[in-house]
């Protein structure tokens, strides 16, 4: 009979967090940023059906880099919370930080109670009327929550792309940006394409529009590949 | 075997784990619980060129009294379908309200939209539980309409209690004051109508309704309630603006006005 051997709960809980943190480097990244437009999610996703980013309610919206299969379970289970509480009480009562905090207490209990943690790492963003009152949270794998004024960069070699993001942005302000600005700014950062319409195919975008052209109720837009490929073309 | 999920329905979740939030309820009412609870009446819908409409009235009724007059029984229920509601009021806005939820919770969790078949498949089994209610005195009648983009044309669906489903050519009217409806559509309406003829159709049928059928009311000059209507075309349902129903309600009460006659 093998022997069971002792393993201290800091080395424990830094295998697990190591585990997650190698899962999430290797997959691509996923930017969002708060504009006058409104929020812009953009992921350098080279499929057009299998989504990073999804709308959760009227003005929230979801984004996340990781294992498919881990947050996609976690978004869908998103959209249930916000429709349920949405029809039992009031399309007003459904906010971003109970969202999250739902989120983060479920990342929380698998990472520490399950076999293994979620792969994952998501961005909850709920729109404001104007881009100070937009609020971006990020969870990390384990439950950790925080609120990120302006932007979110996740996934892929977070540090560089960080650094490059900044530097474009250095000189400028982000919140005064259009949209189309934003989505250039993203394709000119992420490593996997070019700022170029023939690359439009590569990423996947949508917004949280601050004014929606139908009226309707519901903020969140996908932006379909000819349209990405017109903003990129028109950066030149 | 592995359980999947509750899967695209919303209703399907709600039965699963919240069934406290579901329409309705399966106590056992009383033999004249029927005519305690407010009763909506009449809506129509009708084919025109590009879409469809449907209107209804604005009156809904507890026995011979008035319950509301400002009620709203037609409801956009996604971009390119509406709803309108006959039958016991509270019920019938309810399970309209959680038909909204479930096409739009669907349309999130998988990322396209249902079909219109679907979306009128999906009315018709909610309907069909609630036939215990029904055979109690609180039946819903809904009409259900919207533009299929599959076939680039509109279409309308009438129901049952038991769940039954229909497709309705040309035009529909369910609730008491419809058998007059129905009549006044009859003549009026005619293949190719352009959106704003289709529309006054609507109110002229409606009208006539309200004329012979005591719960069905007509337009209300004196507080200024006219009926609510809906287009949906190939752009999306949309609703027809109160000064555009104000005038043409107006316009109909002079014709008759001036005609004098027993119309």
């Amino acid at each position: 009979m093998s022997a069971q051997y002792y393993v201290s709960p800091e080395q424990l809980m830094k295998d697990r967090a190591d585990f997650a943190r190698k899962g999430i480097a290797r997959g691509r990244a996923v930017i969002v940023a708060s504009c006058i437009d409104g929020i812009a999610l953009i992921a350098e996703n080279p499929s057009g059906s299998l989504h990073k980013i999804g709308e959760i309610y009227d003005r929230i919206a979801f984004a996340a880099v990781g294992k498919y299969n881990e947050f996609e379970s976690l978004r869908q289970a998103g959209v249930r919370y916000a429709d349920t509480r949405g029809y039992s009480y009031s399309r007003h009562d459904v906010t971003g930080r109970g969202l999250a905090s739902v989120y983060a207490q479920s990342l929380g209990a698998v990472f520490t109670a399950e076999a293994k943690p979620f792969e994952v790492e998501l961005a909850v963003l709920e729109l404001g009327a104007t881009p100070p009152e937009d609020t971006l949270f990020s969870l990390n794998f384990d439950g950790s929550i925080a609120e990120q004024p302006g932007h979110i960069i996740m996934g892929g070699d977070t540090p560089a792309l960080r650094e490059a993001w900044n530097a474009y942005w250095s000189g400028k302000e982000l919140a005064a940006a259009g949209i189309d600005e934003v989505i250039r700014a993203a394709a000119l950062v992420l490593p996997g394409l070019r700022e170029s319409p023939g690359d439009a195919h590569l990423l996947e975008v949508a917004m949280l529009e601050r004014t929606t052209t139908s009226g309707s109720h519901r903020h969140f837009r996908r932006l379909d590949t000819p349209t990405i490929a017109r903003i990129l073309g028109a950066g030149k | 075997m592995t359980e999947l999920g509750p899967g695209p329905s919303f209703l399907e979740h709600l039965n699963r784990d919240r069934p406290d939030l579901l329409p309705g309820t399966r106590a056992v009412l009383p033999a004249d619980a029927g005519a305690q609870v407010p009763h909506g009446t009449t809506i129509v819908a009708l084919a025109y060129a590009d879409g469809i409409v449907m209107a209804g009235d604005r009156r809904a009724t507890m026995g011979n009294v008035i319950a509301s007059r400002r009620i709203e029984k037609v409801f956009e229920t996604d971009t390119y379908s509406v709803i309108g509601i006959a039958g016991a009021a509270g019920l019938a806005i309810d399970i309209a309200k959680l038909f909204t939820v479930e096409l739009e919770h669907y349309e999130k969790i998988e990322g396209t939209r249902l079909s219109l078949d679907g979306k009128a498949n999906r009315l018709a089994s909610m309907i069909r539980s609630n036939m215990p209610m029904a055979l109690q005195g609180m039946s819903v009648v809904p009409l259900f309409a919207g533009f299929d983009t599959f076939s680039g044309s509109g279409r309308i669906f009438s129901f049952d209690i038991t769940g039954g489903l229909y497709e309705e050519v040309e035009h529909h009217s369910v609730g008491s004051g419809s058998p007059y409806a129905r009549g006044a559509l009859k003549k009026l309406w005619q293949p190719g109508l352009g959106a704003t003829a289709a529309v006054k159709v609507a109110v002229e049928a409606l009208y006539d309704a309200a004329d012979d059928d005591s719960a069905t009311g007509g337009p209300d000059t004196v507080r200024g309630l006219w009926p609510v209507i809906y287009t949906v075309d190939s752009t999306g349902a949309h609703r027809v603006e109160d000064a555009i129903l104000a005038q043409m309600a107006r316009d109909i009460i002079d014709t008759r006005t001036a005609s004098g006659r027993e119309s």
